[in-house]
């Protein structure tokens, strides 16, 4: 039973900016443990439902619920302390810092939610950090106490997920001097690091060669299969999605035009309308 | 770890320096000083450099600090210790006031801002005549800044801030200035680590204008204004922007500067706008950029140069 708990449910979610309709009555349903992709052409709105769904932006209309709570109306950050974590389409690392340090910056927020909580199966919003990863204000000022030990814990279990990555080498360089793949898997690793419920990947291979996306596929169904992490990912590039995602959900013009398996979705007559023109010209 | 235990001792035997060395009136006198302007800049620079608010009323707080003390040295005979850290908190307190409404805005607006309300503090304590004795300014304070005093406190908060700085809340307000949206969704509430941030570096100005109240034993409202903050925020920027011994670097320049050319007065002005205009056409990040001192030092040469000479029939434990 516990792998068939729905993990995130959109209920007829719409946003709309002024006059422009980013996302249409989209509905769908994210089970527990399940690598999910969102695809659709340029400007289907992918991203918009990624903004929605940590809270960046707050919908028009519509419902989000996350392990049976009403996320709908919360702010980013408390989103993020239910246990959602993300990347984002351009890139947001804080560049000036080491890569390692952009691990730590995520690691040291990690919450723990009490028995009671897990009993029921979802989260009231009294959040504590994890003592392990916590240390209080007179303790960083003086560098006694839980300091030491705690920030060492932080910066192990830090350098344990940029190994995981593949940047084990890299983490003392500034973020933003890292090459872009990298800094792709940068994101990853310090989304990782919040130990998050759901992962949301937004186009986590652009800009990448094929080489490159070869690797990330692996990296995540890697993840995804060691963290038992439910992953969603967008991409318009189909050949990722259509490799790594049992659960695929189409977009085209801010609508749902299609949802199911990859192969249910490649022989959709609507998807092939709409994304594939036909001939499988957009393949590259 | 090994790198916060070298800062604290770097400042322990700073302050020792400080305090012991034989040093001529005159001479104590500027070290109080670089000491008063070393614990604003301070403050500033955690603002500034780590969390991106440039603010232009900090004079302000320091203000806060130096009338507190000096009304409760002077009024209520409250001994100087207590009167001093009254003053950074007055100033905590007051800052916390301002922050609810105005750390909403970022950027620039908070800059447009914080000029309206360091004035409008600094208008406050000009008028309010019964009470801060207005324009005339506030005479009388005892003399408690000692150079000891001075470096105590300097000392002291000095190793406060980089243990701040190199812990969770230095890396909180770090991503927070670099990326706001990321920090929200890495479980930051920002508007409330900026407000962290300004608090502290209220206290840090508040004390430090409690400082000067005693190092100059007459405080006025027009000590504090505009002018100040501007050159708050100006040594910050002059020494880094978020490179905290960078701040301690351009504000002990500047100040040493301001003191040597002390014989020509109002034409000293004219030496600090070049060394700014200097320092920005050279190094437009400011003299150690975004890096500590620390970074500087070439440890890989050092190492590679005291490293003992390998014996002849050592064989290296690496390969590849």
């Amino acid at each position: 039973m516990e792998n068939s708990r729905v993990l995130l449910e959109l209920d007829a979610m719409s946003m709309f900016f002024g006059g422009v309709q980013a996302v249409r009555n989209m509905s769908f349903t994210i089970m527990e443990n399940e690598l999910a992709g969102i695809i659709g052409p340029n400007g289907a709105g992918k991203t918009t439902v990624f903004n929605v769904i940590s809270s960046v932006y707050s919908p028009t209309s519509g419902c989000i619920w996350f392990r049976e709570q009403d996320i709908t109306l919360l702010m980013a950050y408390q989103v993020n302390r239910l246990g959602i974590a993300r990347t984002f389409q351009n890139l947001r690392l804080f560049g000036r810092s080491s890569a390692l340090e952009n691990v730590m910056t995520a690691m040291q927020n990690r919450y723990r939610y009490s028995f009671r909580e897990t009993l029921r199966g979802h989260l009231s919003p009294s959040y504590r950090p994890d003592p392990a990863y916590h240390y209080s204000f007179v303790e960083s000022l003086l560098h006694l106490g839980r300091w030491d030990g705690v920030e060492k814990h932080i910066r192990a279990k830090s350098m344990e997920l940029l190994e995981r990555v593949g940047l084990a080498d890299r983490m003392f360089q500034a973020a933003g001097t890292l090459p872009y793949g990298m800094q792709r898997r940068l994101e990853i690793a310090r989304a990782l690091a919040l130990d998050p419920k759901l992962l949301l990947l937004d186009e986590p291979a652009a800009g990448m060669n094929p080489e490159e996306v070869f690797a990330l596929n692996d990296l995540i169904t890697g993840i995804h299969r060691e963290f038992k992490l439910t992953t969603l990912v967008i991409e318009h590039h189909m050949d990722v999605i259509m490799e790594i995602c049992p659960h695929i959900i189409c977009m085209n013009f801010g609508a749902k035009i299609a949802e199911g398996t990859p192969e249910e979705i490649q022989n959709d007559p609507e998807v092939l309308n709409a994304y594939l023109g036909g001939e499988e010209a957009e393949n590259a | 770890m090994k790198k916060s235990l070298w800062a604290s001792s770097a400042f322990v035997v700073l302050g020792l320096i400080l305090i012991f060395m034989p040093l001529s009136g005159y001479e104590e006198g500027i070290v109080a000083l670089l000491c008063i302007n070393c614990i604003a800049a301070m403050g500033v620079s955690l603002l500034t450099g780590f969390t991106g608010i440039f603010s232009l009323g900090h004079a302000a707080y320091m203000a806060l600090g130096a009338y507190t003390a000096a009304i409760m040295t002077v009024r209520y005979g409250v001994h100087w210790f207590p009167a001093i850290v009254a003053g950074g908190i007055i100033a905590v307190l007051i800052a916390w006031l301002i922050g609810m409404p105005t750390l909403r805005l970022t950027g620039d607006y908070y800059a447009i801002a914080s000029i309206g309300l360091g004035e409008a503090i600094r208008l406050v304590l000009e008028n309010w005549q019964s009470f801060t004795r207005g324009a005339r300014g506030f005479p009388g304070i005892d003399s408690y800044t000692s150079r000891t005093v001075a470096v105590g406190f300097f000392t002291v908060l000095g190793i406060g801030m980089f243990n701040l700085i190199y812990s969770r809340l230095g890396r909180e307000l770090k991503a927070s200035r670099d990326d706001r949206v990321a920090a929200s969704l890495m479980g930051f509430h920002t508007p409330s680590s900026r407000m962290k941030a300004l608090l502290i570096s209220a206290f840090y100005c508040g004390i430090s204008g409690a400082l000067l109240g005693g190092y100059m034993n007459f405080i006025q409202p027009s000590m504090f204004d505009m002018m100040k903050s501007t050159e708050l925020t100006a040594v910050v920027v002059f020494g880094g922007l978020g490179s905290m011994s960078g701040t301690l670097l351009g504000s002990a320049i500047v100040t040493s500067v301001m003191e040597y050319f002390r014989d020509i007065s109002q034409y000293r002005m004219l030496i600090y706008g070049c060394l700014l205009v200097v320092i920005m056409v050279l190094r437009p990040e400011g003299l150690l950029g975004s890096r500590e001192i620390w970074s500087f030092i070439p440890i890989q040469t050092l190492r590679s140069v005291f490293r003992p000479m390998p014996r002849p029939d050592a064989r290296p434990k690496e390969r590849g």
